[in-house]
C-alpha cells in the first residue's frame, strides 16, 4: 500500500489490509461521533486565566500562560530543544561563526531575493517577538522565522556557518541561560523560583523571550544545516 | 452556513491532500504536497481559533520542515556518488 521503505518489507496480506483499513475507519467514525454529541462543557480554564491576567504582565493571555503562569513548562522545552542541538552540534573544527564565500553556483534570482528578504525577515521576526505580548506571536514564532531567514541564506551559499563556533554555542546556550538566570533571580527577589514580581513581569517576560528567540533560530538552522550536510567542510560534501 | 461548508471542504482537502502526500510517486511530489498540507493545516488551525499555533505552523510545519525534508531527498539522490562515508553493505554492515 505504501511506498517500500525497506529493502526487506513485505507487502501485507490483502485480508489484513482491509482488516485494519476497516478498523481505522470504524474507529474515526466513533471519535467523530462522540465529539459532535457530546455536550460542549463551559471552559473554565480560559476564565480562570482571564481573571489573572492583570497580574501577568502581558495581555496576550497565550503568552501569560506559556511564559508566566506555566513558565516551568516553557523552561524545560527550551532545555530539550538545546539539549537537542547539543546532540546535533557537527564535528568540524571551530572558525569564525560567519565566513563569506564566493558562490559556486551563481543564482542571480536567489542572491537578490536573499538582499531584499534578510532584512524584512529580520523585522518581521522582532514585530513578532515584541507583538507576543500583545496579540498572537512570541518566542517560537519569531526565532522560526530567523531560521528560515538563515535557510535561504545559506542555500544561496555565499555564507557560511560555524556552528561549532564559540560565538555559536553562546547564542545557542543564551536562551536557556538567560531562562534560568531570570528564574533564580526571582527566586531569591520573591522566594518561589519563576515567580515574577508583578511590576517586573513584562520586562522579565521580554527578555527571556529575546533570548529564546536567538537560540531558537539558531537551533532550527542548524537542524537544516547538519541535514543539508552544509555543517561539514565543502571539500567533504 | 457558509462556514460550515468552508470547514467541511478544508477537511475534506487535508485529508485528500494527506492522501496524495503518502499516496505519491515520486517523493519530491510528496515533499511539495506536505509542504501544501502544512498550509491548510495552518487555516485549520486559524479556524480552531489558534493563532499562535497558525503562525508557528506555518513557518516551522510548512516552511523549516520542508526545507528539512527537501535537503534529505538531495542527501537520499547523491548517495550512490556519496564518498565521504565509510561504505557499509545493504545489510548496514562496515565494511570500509
Amino acid at each position: 500500500m505504501f511506498r517500500d521503505i525497506s529493502l526487506y518489507s513485505t507487502k501485507p496480506h490483502p485480508v489484513a489490509r482491509a482488516f485494519f483499513g476497516l478498523a481505522t475507519l470504524a474507529m474515526t467514525s466513533v471519535l467523530i461521533a462522540v465529539f459532535l454529541t457530546t455536550e460542549q462543557a463551559e471552559p473554565t480554564l480560559r476564565s480562570m486565566v482571564q481573571g489573572a491576567m492583570s497580574t501577568s504582565g502581558v495581555e496576550n493571555p497565550v503568552t501569560a500562560v506559556l511564559l508566566n503562569f506555566r513558565g516551568y513548562d516553557t523552561l524545560l522545552e527550551v532545555a530539550v530543544l538545546m539539549i537537542v542541538a547539543t546532540a546535533m552540534l557537527p564535528p568540524a573544527a571551530p572558525g569564525p561563526i560567519t565566513r563569506s564565500l564566493p558562490a559556486m553556483t551563481v543564482d542571480p534570482m536567489l542572491a537578490g531575493i536573499v538582499r531584499w528578504l534578510v532584512p524584512m525577515a529580520i523585522i518581521t521576526s522582532g514585530y513578532l517577538l515584541w507583538i507576543g505580548a500583545f496579540s498572537p506571536g512570541g518566542a517560537f514564532q519569531a526565532g522560526s522565522i530567523l531560521a528560515a531567514a538563515g535557510i535561504l541564506m545559506l542555500v544561496a551559499g555565499h555564507h557560511e556557518f560555524s556552528f561549532n563556533s564559540i560565538g555559536a554555542r553562546a547564542l545557542l546556550v543564551l536562551g536557556l541561560g538567560t531562562f534560568l538566570l531570570v528564574a533564580i533571580g526571582v527566586a531569591m527577589a520573591t522566594g518561589v523560583m519563576l515567580q515574577y514580581p508583578i511590576a517586573r513581569a513584562a520586562a522579565l517576560i521580554l527578555v527571556i523571550e529575546s533570548a529564546a528567540t536567538i537560540s531558537i533560530g539558531l537551533s532550527l538552522l542548524m537542524f537544516y544545516g547538519s541535514v543539508a550536510r552544509l555543517t561539514v567542510a565543502r571539500s567533504e560534501r | 452556513m457558509i462556514e460550515l461548508g468552508f470547514d467541511v471542504l478544508l477537511v475534506a482537502v487535508i485529508v485528500l491532500v494527506s492522501w496524495l502526500t503518502l499516496m505519491g510517486a515520486h517523493l519530491l511530489r510528496s515533499i511539495v504536497l506536505f509542504i501544501c498540507l502544512g498550509l491548510f493545516v495552518t487555516v485549520a488551525w486559524v479556524r480552531l481559533g489558534g493563532i499562535d499555533v497558525a503562525i508557528a505552523e506555518a513557518a516551522i510545519g510548512a516552511g523549516i520542515t520542508g526545507a528539512i525534508l527537501l535537503a534529505a531527498l538531495r542527501q537520499l539522490q547523491n548517495e550512490p556518488t556519496d564518498h565521504s562515508r565509510g561504505k557499509t553493505d545493504k545489510d548496514g554492515q562496515d565494511v570500509s
